[in-house]
């Protein structure tokens, strides 16, 4: 995440409100990867999986329950 | 007054009259920075080729110096159009190999090493490149790594961040050694560097800073790309300069500057600036670039993002406070 301190909702759009850039994208799905033991497929890499502590929370719920991480 | 109307017309530029204007443009403003001339990289492309001409209009054989500086991932095209245009358009120039200069400050195995993290066999006959990608909806961009095996086989890997930042990190080395000899050059003969960005890549960000970023002055940075062409093509450069595609000319596989930077083909980006930068709105931009009301929106929007993420390239460094008196 970029600059200050500020609280973000859980439900805060990353990219609607500037809260993460490109690179923090590839940071942000890196970390998810490595905390979480799944790996994001090309297809997994839309808004709704990944563009608010909430959707990644409900995506990361998603994957471990399928239990599968697809081959990249 | 009548509105201009939207389309493809708005980028119409009097190629006589913009030429006069930025010879002169160069001759003044060269002359104010206390410099006698200027020193011009020619990378075998249509800016740099375009700035060339334009340098060889405002001062003249005497004061221009062009720089061929090709490196081991270089095309073999790239020196001999560089060749060319320094031919055509009237200038001595100097080719320098920064091969040994890159391969010393570990340019190359930096590169390799990171990548091997993906591609545990890649070496040194190995080629290599990174593309863009996005997610469905276009709205989450990515990197994927290419690489070409000697057998010709091609394989890709999307980049973790830490992979794809040491990538790019360590290729920008090219730019930067480039701009240090330009720099060496011009120090030694009391000339300016100039700088070759159009205004899609000056815009967005698409240079590598205090690398082709940096330069003492800009003389087509107000340009769309479709300009440059039309200007390439008044100013008489090289019909296979003015008829290719652009290159980023920085990985050892071919690199259009679509598929690593910009959402569109140049022609259409340029569209989608200009339409931007007047305020018109998404709806009348889309049938100009083939896409719907939605996509239009999504490239103004990427357009934004690219401005707001490469606004630290265009910074000066920041001081605690203003020192007075110098500017």
């Amino acid at each position: 995440m970029m600059g200050g301190k500020a609280e973000i909702s859980d439900d805060a759009s990353f990219i609607d409100r500037h809260i993460i850039d490109s690179t923090g994208f590839l940071e942000l799905i890196s970390f998810v990867e490595q905390s979480f033991d799944i790996q994001i497929s090309d297809d997994e890499m839309v808004p709704e999986n990944l563009d608010s502590l909430n959707n990644i929370e409900r995506f990361v719920q998603k994957k471990r329950a399928a239990g599968i991480s697809p081959e990249r | 007054m009548v509105e201009q109307l939207f389309g493809p017309g708005v980028l119409a530029l009097d190629c006589a009259a913009e030429t006069a204007r930025i010879s002169q443009w160069l001759v003044d403003n060269v002359g104010r920075l206390g410099r006698r001339g200027v020193v011009i990289a020619i990378s075998g492309g249509i800016d740099s080729s375009v700035c060339a001409a334009l340098a060889a209009r405002a001062f003249g054989r005497p004061r221009v110096l062009g720089l061929l500086l090709p490196e081991r991932d270089s095309s073999s095209a790239a020196a001999s159009l560089g060749r060319k245009v320094a031919e055509k358009v009237g200038i001595d120039y100097l080719v320098e190999d920064i091969a040994p200069a890159l391969d010393a400050i570990g340019c190359y195995r930096r590169r390799d090493a990171a990548i091997r993290v993906l591609f545990p066999d890649y070496g040194s006959d190995w080629k290599s490149k990174i593309v863009i990608a996005s997610g469905m909806g276009g709205k989450i961009h990515y990197f994927k790594l290419v690489v070409q095996a000697p057998d010709g086989t091609v394989h890709e890997k999307r980049l973790p961040a830490k992979e794809y930042l040491e990538i790019v990190a360590a290729t920008s080395f090219k730019q930067r050694v480039r701009k240090t000899l330009e720099y060496f050059h011009a120090d030694r003969l009391n000339y300016a560097v100039i700088g070759t960005p159009n205004r899609l890549e000056y815009d967005q960000g698409f240079f590598v800073k205090n690398g082709d970023g940096s330069a003492d002055v800009k003389p087509i940075a107000h340009l769309y790309k479709t300009q440059v062409y039309a200007l390439a093509r008044h100013l008489e450069i090289p019909e296979e300069i003015c008829s290719a595609r652009p290159t980023t000319d920085t990985y050892s596989m071919a690199q259009s500057q679509d598929e690593f930077y910009f959402a569109l083909p140049y022609e259409k980006m340029d569209l989608a600036l200009w339409a931007h930068n007047h305020n018109v709105p998404s709806a009348e931009l889309a049938p100009h670039i083939g896409v719907d009301m939605d996509q239009a929106q999504a490239v103004y929007a990427d357009i934004e993002s690219k401005r707001r993420t490469t606004a630290y390239l265009h910074m000066p460094p920041v001081l605690v406070e203003s020192v007075r008196k110098v500017r």
